[in-house]
């Protein structure tokens, strides 16, 4: 969700023994269904999704007093509900939980949380520590979210999604030790640069370009690479200046730096740790990233300041049933649980997750109601651990930023504030998307969850046995209000069905992350809401 | 085939810790059909398979008379259905057809005809 990690999903292909590639994938698709359900396929495999933001919406024209219901207090819902009233709609929201903020979600110390089958974990993090068990990035290139962020005074700072001091960790690769990233990244850089500068040297490359581009390419090779004269990459000041010393440069009579000594490029092909360096280079993942000051739930709760007298707080909705006059949805009140209720609109913007949707008893045509049956919940956990000390930072040198590992926890992220301060800390001890780890994680209790990666990070990091205190997890097939992480589209649904989901059905039009093409995205939802009230608009406005 | 996919695992991965089994990549390495609920399905359908609900639900398999049909649950694991994720690609045929013989004779459910990896395998077609 987060939340989307298309690039480990890829690592994950990687695995799969069938061996298609992303863009043999690419090609297939685009031969096979046209140039449109291409772009679709890019989209969602994270090519080219540019934001489409516009800057702000404008809905001109006079809605004559007409009335949308909203199901959803996400951001999506919201988002909807703060446009709609400004252009002149009655709004109302309904929402399943008591807060607003759906998936853009933080836990603090206090907090408590209970998961399907009953279990509750609570937060027992110290103070102003947390973790966002949803969304927990945003890129650059999400101007629409930035946008909304901005407009509502939502306050960022710097998400490192690279840090070349954290760890690559291989767990039968180096002897199980992690492997800083910076090293991992010049020494296969360097080495590769090394044998290109051979082979180019040796004439290889006389038919691929000319001389004089060859001399050329001899310059750039030592420079990316950090070769020497004689084009090697080895231990010495100039491959340290990218990889690290052994010492350090220092001051006073012993300041003389030592060169430290590189690793095999056998060694590191093996590990397959290189995959990692190239999800660093994921358009999604790029530098500069953002987090909101304090928890990703800041901008949720930024919306409902905005729109929170809209909202009705633990609505579960049972029904929606539409005619050529409006809508009528059925609801019971969670909190007090009693008969059903109804509330009625002209229209409806209907963002409750296709997991949900797909088994309410819902008024739309064939074609709609196949598009919400098609498309599968991803799961996902993420689980965050807090220390007496944040060791990674006084002892590792890790201020931020993710380390990468095959251990069943997948990441340790660090957190991205308050650095360089005593005290405890609170990092991302596991986040699984998709895949194997992900369903097994999700099948433990949440006390297991949070054993299991204390014991697994401490490969990584001894300093947990001394330093853990405690933990939670969050599983997202187990979440209440979602039944799973995000719209998990096949490229075979999305071609088939992707545009009936977006359709308007008679008064009933869908949003949310699942209807854009940005899956798992914060920013994907408000786009998709931004979308379905304009055609919704327009239809007001003409009638 | 079975052989050959499990070469294709790397020993470390198989593993156990304590009661349980970590998978290393994409698909699953759990090959019985009690490891297979109790790693996989338990998730959503519980360890006592009575399900859970929330804003929406997830089936009880407990007497649960959907599954008196083998093909059915084969064709719900292998291709999912709503909230329900296919596991066609993280499956082979023997853990799939090992899974539903599983559910179908536990939780209450006492269907003996055991299905077999080919019906799993023609299901797919």
């Amino acid at each position: 969700m987060h939340f989307l990690e298309r690039g480990l999903k890829l690592n994950h292909m990687q695995d799969e023994p069938s061996g298609v590639r992303r863009r043999d994938l690419l090609s297939l698709i685009g031969a096979m269904a046209g140039s449109a359900a291409m772009y679709h396929a890019m989209t969602s495999l994270g090519f080219a999704s540019e934001s489409r933001y516009q800057g702000p919406i404008k809905l001109e024209g006079d809605p004559k007093g007409a009335s949308v219901l909203i199901l959803g207090a996400g951001l999506a819902g919201m988002t909807a509900a703060l446009e709609l009233r400004n252009a002149g709609y009655k709004v109302q929201l309904l929402e399943y939980n008591a807060r607003a903020g759906g998936r853009n979600w933080t836990l603090r110390g206090g907090d408590s949380f209970t998961e399907l089958g009953g279990f509750t974990q609570k937060c027992e993090f110290e103070d102003v520590l947390y973790i966002n068990p949803g969304p927990w990035r945003i890129p650059y290139h999400h101007r629409a979210l930035l946008d909304y962020c901005k407009r509502l005074n939502v306050a960022l700072e710097s998400f490192i999604q690279l840090n070349h001091n954290a760890y690559l960790h291989a767990t039968r690769a180096f002897g199980g030790a992690p492997q800083r990233i910076r090293a991992v990244k010049a020494d296969f850089q360097g080495q590769i640069a090394e044998l290109l500068a051979k082979s180019t040297k040796q004439g290889r490359l006389d038919e691929a370009i000319t001389k004089e581009d060859q001399e050329i390419l001899l310059q750039a090779l030592r420079s990316w690479g950090a070769l020497d004269r004689n084009y090697n990459y080895k231990a010495n000041l100039f491959s340290a200046e990218t990889r690290g010393y052994a010492t350090a440069p220092g001051g006073g009579l012993a300041a003389m730096p030592v060169p430290s000594e590189p690793v095999a490029l056998s060694d590191i092909l093996k590990s397959r740790v290189w995959r990692y360096l190239q999800n660093f280079a994921n358009y999604n993942f790029q530098t500069t990233m953002f987090q909101p000051v304090g928890g990703m739930d800041m901008i949720g709760k930024a919306f409902a300041r905005e729109v929170g007298d809209l909202i009705r707080y633990n609505a579960k909705v049972t029904g929606i049933a539409q005619n050529d006059r409006g809508v009528t949805v059925s609801f019971v009140d969670t909190a007090n649980a009693g008969e059903t209720q109804t509330a009625t609109a002209d229209w409806c913007v209907c963002t409750i997750p296709l997991s949900i949707l797909s088994q309410l008893p819902l008024q739309v045509g064939t074609t709609m109601k196949s598009a919400i049956d098609a498309v599968p919940y991803a799961g996902a956990v993420k689980i965050g651990l807090q220390f007496k000390r944040r060791f990674w930072e006084e002892d590792d040198a890790i201020y931020g930023g993710i380390s990468y590992t095959d251990l069943p926890i997948r990441q340790i992220a660090y957190p991205n504030s308050a650095f360089n301060r005593t005290g405890r800390g609170v990092l991302l001890g596991a986040y699984l998307f998709d895949g194997a780890n992900a369903y097994e994680f999700t099948a433990m209790p949440p006390q297991e969850r949070v054993a299991r990666a204390v014991q697994f990070g401490a490969a990584i990091h001894p300093q947990y046995k001394a330093e853990f205190e405690n933990g939670v997890a969050v599983a997202w097939h187990r979440v209440p209000f979602t039944l799973g992480c995000s719209g998990d589209w096949s490229e075979e649904g999305r071609t088939q069905h992707y545009r009936n989901l977006c359709q308007i059905d008679g008064r009933i039009v869908l949003a949310g992350e699942h209807a854009s093409a940005l899956p798992a995205w914060q920013e994907g939802a408000i786009l998709s809401a931004l979308d379905a009230i304009t055609r919704l608009h327009q239809r007001v406005v003409k009638t | 085939m079975l052989a050959a996919a499990l070469m294709l695992i790397p020993a470390a991965s198989l593993a156990q810790d304590g009661q349980r089994v970590f998978s290393s990549g994409y698909r699953f390495v759990e090959m019985s059909g009690e490891e297979l609920f109790n790693n996989v399905c338990r998730g959503c359908h519980m360890g006592d398979g009575a399900g859970a609900s929330g804003a929406g639900s997830y089936p009880s398999l407990a007497h649960n008379q959907n599954l008196q049909s083998s093909a059915y649950p084969i064709a719900l694991i292998v291709r999912g259905q709503r909230a329900m994720p296919p596991f066609g690609d993280m499956m082979n045929d023997d853990q799939v057809a090992a899974v539903v013989n599983y559910v179908r004779t536990h939780f209450g459910n006492d269907y003996r005809d055991a299905v077999t990896a080919k019906d799993v395998k023609d299901a797919r077609r």
